[in-house]
């Protein structure tokens, strides 16, 4: 990137002044945050420095096996993370993790067939970041609502299993209803860009110096990969867990 | 053999017993009234009946083999559940009303559906209406045609009138009582007492997750 203004450490010192407005309002509102923002700003900077050698360090590793490991790690993470929202989802971390690693590989492929990124540490990692951390995030809205939809339409599921239906006909409008739910925030937030915000990837390229008609380039690419990979993960991890809401029976479980 | 039979069946959710111990043999070509106070059980037996809950203890038998030798699905088609406050889902009417042919993979038959909105004094038109505009009284004739398309053994109605006025009441005794009459096996739970012996050759009284008594009036 030509012009890139690399900031230096005194300017971030300078900045981290920031924090004390932060502190400032909080100590003159009364709003007791003090105690969290410090360790808030404390662990963000510990976190992104370790991230940041780890980084730079595995950018070094051109091995794409090596790659694919940390990706399948991410994807754990993140997995894991989703299933904490869908406590009622039996084997919702298998589900979460096939789920997200699916709508991954898909995009991933596409975006490296199509020649837009290369299978290189330094492009799959940060990409895969927000494909996994997005997919993550819809999955979390997923399994929240088919939890509570399930749970507030009993009626008209149990309506549909008296006239004899499967629990798939009986549950499409849950179904429906939840991967909507999971992958509305992207929707509405490409609706947006340019407009309401300018994206954090879009950003950091103008910032690092990128003309802002090659930094939309990226954030188009971004905008597509982030709306593929939340379907494809919503719509695997919706459609697999509906079934543990019934018993072998096909019978609506109570969930409270 | 019974059409239907509980053999001590018992079911409890949460640690709260609602039913107890409870053996009724149900004949084919009946009609049985179930009366009892409120929270008595009543609905848990129908929910029982149409296999949409299992015992906890005991077991349901149905012409004479256990409900769970039977796939839940056909088991529900035979076994028809009207709720006491009808769940019409979908915008329209047709949507209800094509439900039960699309999950048998059955084109819509005009002619039964022409068929039961006759019976129930209602005209076609009513098929593109939208569900939120209609009464009480439409929504349940229109919940009762749905589980009537295919006709079912037995037609589980849980309080079906309380909220109907005279006129739709009457309706819809007519339109049971006939269908009883061509062998379909009623189970009806009501609070009017006029009604609970007018129709019935059976009287079933529940109280506290027991049965009462069980009286054969006809």
């Amino acid at each position: 990137m030509n012009g890139s203004n690399a900031i230096n450490i005194t300017s971030l010192l300078i900045s981290s002044s920031l924090v004390l407005v932060t502190l400032f309002f909080s100590y003159w509102h009364k709003l007791k945050l003090e105690k969290d923002i410090i360790i808030g700003v404390v662990r963000a900077v510990i976190q992104l420095v370790i991230v940041g050698y780890i980084l730079e360090y595995i950018f070094g590793f051109k091995n794409p096996v090596f790659t694919t490991l940390l990706l399948l790690f991410m994807i754990f993470n993140a997995a894991y993370n989703a299933a904490k929202r869908g406590k009622a989802i039996k084997k919702g971390l298998a589900i979460s993790f096939l789920s997200i690693t699916v709508g991954t590989i898909v995009t991933l492929t596409i975006l490296v067939l199509s020649k837009t990124i290369h299978y290189e540490p330094y492009q799959i990692i940060p990409v895969s970041g927000m494909i996994i951390g997005n997919a993550m995030v819809a999955l979390g809205l997923c399994y929240k609502q088919i939890t509570s939809d399930f749970k507030n339409k009993r009626d008209e599921v149990e309506t549909k299993l008296s006239l004899g239906a499967d629990i798939l006909p009986s549950s499409i409008e849950i179904i429906r209803d939840s991967i909507k739910t999971g992958m509305l925030p992207t929707i509405d937030s490409a609706k947006t860009l340019g407009i309401v915000s300018l994206p954090g990837m879009m950003t950091g390229l103008i910032l690092a110096g990128s003309s802002p008609i090659e930094a939309i380039k990226y954030q188009i690419m971004v905008t597509f990969m982030l709306l593929s990979t939340t379907s494809i993960s919503s719509f695997i991890a919706c459609y697999l867990s509906y079934r543990s809401f019934f018993n072998s029976r096909k019978q609506l479980i109570f969930t409270k | 053999m019974s059409l239907l039979e509980f053999q001590n069946v018992s079911f409890a959710n949460d640690d709260k017993t609602i039913l107890k111990n409870l053996s009724v043999s149900i004949d084919q070509g009946d009609f049985i009234s179930i009366v009892g106070p409120s929270g008595s059980g009543k609905s848990t037996f129908l929910k029982l009946c149409s296999h949409l809950i299992s015992p906890t203890n005991g077991k349901i038998n149905f012409k004479g083999n256990n409900f769970i030798d039977y796939s839940p699905t056909e088991l529900r088609k035979s076994i028809a559940y009207c709720f006491q406050t009808p769940y019409l889902f979908g915008d329209t009417v047709m949507e209800n009303i094509n439900f039960p042919f699309s999950i048998r993979n059955v084109k819509l038959d005009q002619k039964r559906v022409s068929e039961l909105f006759f019976l129930f004094h209602m005209t076609i038109d009513y098929l593109n209406k939208d569900t939120k505009n209609l009464s009480g009284g439409e929504k349940q004739r229109i919940a009762l045609i749905r589980s009537l398309l295919f006709k079912p053994e037995i037609l589980l109605l849980d309080e079906i009138t309380s909220a109907l006025d005279v006129d739709n009441t009457k309706i819809v005794e007519n339109v049971i009582t006939s269908l009883n009459k061509e062998g379909i096996t009623v189970l009806w739970i009501t609070h009017n007492l006029e009604q609970s012996r007018k129709y019935a050759n059976k009287l079933l009284a529940i109280e506290a997750g027991e049965i009462k008594s069980l009286e054969v009036l006809k």
